[in-house]
């Protein structure tokens, strides 16, 4: 019987031939933890009586959550993680450099064929690189810092396919939702979700991360998908790492195969305060909202940023909502700024805020008041996710976001893009 | 697999039966998720949303007893720990999510999958980690698990994941 990519990529890994439901130790590519997991982690670390970690260039650490600071505890967490990797020679990106899993795709830290952990559940993203890439806690990761291994168990696979092209005002982010919506928040619960199909190889690379990114909200172990030739230039323009590309068996065996035809697909939100809880953008129309929010590592990408300024050229916010934007990376900030999309941003009433989570996480950067409406380009929308179990959080394509920004209510972006 | 010389592989308690989706938030709610460094204080809350004054009724050894998808949500550690640190001795349910599953190895806290259907609160349960065998006296019932793999019990026989580096130096050589 023929492998999966996750087989193959927990074979080549462990030494083994690993097959579905097996228990291997496998030897670790790349891992990261970031301000919100890597204090504990550190503190497993130095009990693990381990002096250095055991490949300074495996490793990194990001500090992204609650950065600026917003108070003196979380200060001196990110003052252990800078005392840390500095004597241990580590990489961190400090506070403005961007969001863990967009910095770590675009500083080509990962590439085809890696097995990649990460002390954060939304780890999966980079899997639209064809790798193997996953969540774990913190006392996972001190292991990994420790050894450069950790203990797998090989996951089933589920293969996604979608066919058709998306419609004009239909982005990813619908894909990724409607998806949500139909398999449900544990429908793939300890699985690895491979995509494919042609509506897939018709999005750009940015756009796939946005897909692998909300594997996790399906409860997936990961969510990844096969190369093809975007895959390939991508890697060469961003890693210089060598690589190997993973193509599953033709015989390879799979839980489920399901197959979605989406030319028809219509805008999708996820209202609270669960993100299978998903209907087409008409039956939340018109209600109000407060405050909306772009950015991310699902959609804070140059792309998503393009495609809000393209709605928002010449328009105004509403004057009732405030309109958060956090680019996902510097390097993002900085070709926005020189496409004039910040200043498109900015005239229309966005607020822009470090590069980095911003208000996803509710640590910073825009918590929501009792009672109000949110529309956010995130991944979560659960009760007291942004910082108020009060407030109420719709899930939506950055064109969606725009457009409601725009109205001061949920509206469909496509009467924008006519 | 080889046979494990392990001290934890007779566990012996009460059952504490619970229901499905059993989150970390009701484990350990997050108005204590802060109090990380003490794991003691964590336990005599564990559960409290759910049953109030849980903890005032365990005995050590005690079982919890759940059915699907148990220690959803989050990947905070304090919810295995404040289980672990409430000396209950192990965790009985029809599936676990997988974070929750993950971190209670690594925490030294024994989880078993099987099912849970005919276990009643307040049976008597004796566990064979290593046969893989759930016995409930009362009913001469006997239920069949998943024996875990030698490396693993070594993990949770060493107390967790730290522990066990510290005892082999890394990973104990061939160990899968
Ligand atoms: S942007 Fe949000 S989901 Fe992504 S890593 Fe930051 S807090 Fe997590």
């Amino acid at each position: 019987m023929g492998k999966t990519i996750a087989e193959k990529i927990f074979s080549s890994h462990s030494g083994k031939d690993a097959r579905v439901g097996d228990i291997v130790i496998c030897d670790v590519d790349f891992a990261i933890a970031q301000d919100g997991t890597a204090p504990l982690a550190i503190k497993a670390f130095d009990k693990m009586d381990k002096r250095e970690v055991f490949n300074r260039e495996k490793l990194a650490f990001f500090i992204d959550h609650s950065a600026p600071s917003p108070n003196k505890e979380v200060s001196s967490l990110h003052s252990l993680m800078r005392d840390f990797a500095k004597k241990q020679g580590l990489r961190l990106y400090d506070v403005g450099e961007g969001v863990c899993h967009q910095l770590v795709v675009e500083e080509g830290w990962v590439v085809a064929g890696d097995l990649v952990v990460g002390a954060d559940s939304h780890t999966c993203t980079y899997g639209a690189l064809n790798l193997f890439s996953t969540g774990v806690g913190s006392t996972d990761l001190a292991s990994v810092m420790a050894s450069g291994k950790l203990w797998f168990r090989v996951p089933q696979s589920i293969k996604v396919s979608f066919k058709g092209k998306l419609a004009t005002g239909v982005y990813a982010k619908d894909l990724a939702l409607y998806l949500v919506g139909k398999i449900g928040a544990r429908g793939a619960v300890y699985e690895c979700i491979e995509f494919s199909g042609e509506t897939i190889q018709n999005l750009s690379i940015e756009a796939r991360f946005t897909i692998c990114n909300m594997a996790v909200e399906m409860g997936a172990k990961a969510g990844l998908m096969q190369r093809d030739e975007r895959t390939k230039k991508w890697l060469g323009e961003h890693s210089r790492k060598n690589f190997q590309f993973v193509e599953p068996d033709k015989d390879a065996e799979y839980k489920k195969v399901l197959e979605y035809e989406v030319s028809r697909l219509v805008p999708q939100v996820a209202r609270p305060h669960t993100v299978d809880n998903v209907v087409p953008i008409e039956e939340t129309e018109g209600i109000p909202i407060q405050q909306a929010f772009l950015g991310t590592c699902t959609n804070g990408r140059l792309e998503d940023l393009r495609i809000a300024a393209n709605i928002l050229k010449n328009r105004s916010i509403h004057p009732e909502v405030r309109f958060i934007v956090a680019p996902a990376s510097k390097r993002i900030y900085l070709e926005a700024l020189k496409e004039g999309i910040l200043k498109i941003l900015i005239e229309a009433g966005a607020v822009l805020v470090t590069p980095g989570c911003g208000c996803c996480v509710g640590t910073h950067n825009g918590v929501p008041s009792r009672g109000e409406n949110v529309i956010s380009t995130a991944n979560r929308n659960f009760k007291g996710r942004m910082g108020n179990p009060d407030a109420f959080i719709y899930l939506a394509s950055p064109a969606s976001v725009a457009a409601s920004a725009v109205e001061g209510k949920i509206t469909d972006p496509r009467r924008y893009l006519q | 697999m080889k046979p494990a010389e392990s001290k934890v592989k007779i566990l012996q308690g009460k059952a504490h039966k619970f229901g499905h989706d059993i989150n970390t938030d009701y484990i350990i709610s997050g108005r204590y998720k802060f109090k990380t460094l003490d794991n003691k204080e964590l336990a005599r809350h564990l559960l409290e949303d759910i049953e109030p004054h849980f903890y005032s009724h365990l005995s050590p050894g005690d079982f919890i007893v759940a059915g699907e998808n148990f220690g959803c949500g989050s990947s905070r550690e304090q919810a295995p720990l404040a289980i672990k640190y409430a000396h209950i001795g192990a965790v009985l349910a029809k599936s676990f999510a997988r974070i929750f599953y993950r971190n209670a190895i690594n925490v030294g806290l024994p989880i078993i999958q099987t099912d849970t259907e005919n276990i009643e609160q307040g049976d008597e349960l004796v566990v064979d980690l290593v046969k893989g065998k759930v016995l409930i006296a009362k009913k001469n019932l006997s239920l069949t698990i998943e024996p875990f793999p030698s490396f693993i019990l070594d993990i949770i026989e060493a107390g967790g994941l730290v522990e066990y580096f510290k005892k082999y130096g890394g990973w104990k050589k061939n160990s899968v």
